[in-house]
């Protein structure tokens, strides 16, 4: 692995990124030709206002959104093109991912939500349940194992989906908005845990926030307005803004 | 806030020696502008002349601070005070931050505000970084703590409005728009 910054080396220097990617919603762009790279090991914020496309990137880089335009690479294979087969097989065996919205499975308890990538990747459902267990308690939430969605709280929740997207020990983290539902000091211990855990099994973390505290705990951050990378250039809010202002 | 019942405070757990003060003070606020020693002395003798606080018993051999200090009834009175009395909030932003956003948002022109303002959070996130390394490090004290954590609130604060900012010129500009 050679220290080449990622947004100067070639795509097989960095274990996750995205290059020129475009993704619309119909005709409202959401990505508009945004690059970004990380390199193993490294935990890189995405942040950004509402709305500029931090989750649609994640959700792009992640495997789980095709582009329009542009490439997606995960450890010098390119994945946007495979097949939706081997993108899911991918995103079983080595992604962990933590989405924004309903995450849990309503009918199914803690432990059992926990558990379900592993029996998904052929884990028994005892040796599954133990290490759902574990995780659970790395999160400070074990003596929720036998409770279902609906009885947590939204931070409780947000706790147990973060050991789900651990529980298999995956070599990436796609985490948007890790700490959404959590005070400052639960938001703490939470990201506390996450940065722990994941430093130590150097597991790659991408994580979407608006919170430049949460992004503090991260090695970078690149900001996304408008669906482009800020490099500094005005974006079209500011040049709407200025246009006329602007002493130039 | 003066330094006479920031003293009071540390001497509350007990007397202690003028430099004993000075110590427990950097260590206290180990973020807070640093105070010289002999501050700490001429201070001691004020509240001294003002009977909040008196020679305590201990003589140390040697050294230029030998008399410990204890705090007097007076003195507990006039800390309890002070600790219940609220703080102004203060009524001016006089930061220099916010006056140099203010100018590049309004004068300096779309492509030198949006550098400048990617320049200003990049710097602001990276302090914001350090503390975040303070405050998760389990050697931390809870004052090294707190400290820091104050600091990452106003660093964040300043973030937060610049895009604030940012986004009602943005709004402004578009309800001008013909
Ligand atoms: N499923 C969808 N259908 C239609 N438009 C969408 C969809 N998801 C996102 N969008 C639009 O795409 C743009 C980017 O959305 P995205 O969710 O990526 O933003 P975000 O940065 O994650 O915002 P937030 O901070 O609010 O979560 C927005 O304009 C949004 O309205
Ligand atoms: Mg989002």
């Amino acid at each position: 692995m050679t220290s080449t910054p990622p947004d100067s080396g070639t795509d097989e220097d960095l274990l996750v990124a995205g290059r020129a990617l475009v993704r619309s919603y119909g005709h409202s762009p959401a990505l508009r030709g945004i690059s970004v790279g990380t390199r193993r090991g490294e935990v890189l914020a995405i942040t950004g206002p509402s709305g500029s496309g931090k989750s649609t990137l994640l959700l792009c880089l992640a495997g789980i959104l095709r582009p329009d335009a542009g490439e997606v690479w995960y450890a010098g294979r390119r994945i946007d093109t495979e097949s939706e087969a081997e993108r899911s097989r991918l995103r079983r065996t080595r992604f962990g991912v933590l989405f924004q919205f309903g995450q849990l499975v309503p009918e199914l308890t803690a432990a059992e939500n926990v558990a379900m990538p592993l029996l998904l990747a052929g884990v028994k459902r005892r040796p599954a349940l133990t290490a759902a267990g574990t995780w659970l308690d790395r999160f400070g939430v074990a003596d929720l194992a036998g409770q279902r969605p609906t009885e947590m709280s939204g931070g409780q929740a947000q706790r147990v989906a973060m050991a789900r997207a651990l529980v298999t020990e995956p070599e990436v983290l796609f985490a948007d908005e890790p700490t959404g539902a959590l005070d400052t000091l639960a938001g703490e211990q939470v990201l506390t845990q996450l940065v722990r855990v994941t430093r130590q099994a150097g597991t790659t973390v991408l994580m979407v926030t608006h919170d430049a505290k949460v992004a503090a705990y991260a090695d970078r951050e690149i900001v996304i307005r408008d669906g482009m990378a800020d490099d500094g250039a005005p974006t079209s809010a500011l040049r709407g803004a200025l246009g006329r202002t602007g002493a130039r | 806030m003066a330094l006479g019942h920031v003293l009071l405070g540390l001497l509350a757990q007990g007397e202690r020696h003028g430099y004993d003060l000075k110590r427990q003070y950097d260590a206290r606020f180990p973020m807070a502008k640093p105070i010289a020693a002999a501050q700490v002395y001429a201070t001691l003798e004020r509240l001294l002349r003002d009977g909040l606080v008196a020679p305590g018993g201990t003589e140390r051999a040697g050294g230029p601070d030998r008399t410990a200090y204890g705090m007097t009834a007076a003195g507990r009175q006039e800390l309890d005070e002070w600790l219940a009395q609220v703080e102004p909030p203060s009524p001016f932003v006089s930061n220099p931050l916010a006056v140099k956003v203010t100018l590049a948002l309004l004068v300096a022109g779309d492509e030198r505000a949006a550098g400048y303002l990617q320049r200003q959070r990049a710097a602001h996130l990276a302090r914001m970084r350090e503390y975040t390394r303070i405050t998760t490090h389990p050697d931390t004290s809870l004052a090294g703590v707190l400290a820091a954590d104050y600091a990452l609130n106003h660093l964040d604060a300043d973030l937060r409005w610049i895009d604030t900012a940012l986004a009602r010129v943005a709004t402004l500009a578009e309800e001008l728009q013909p």
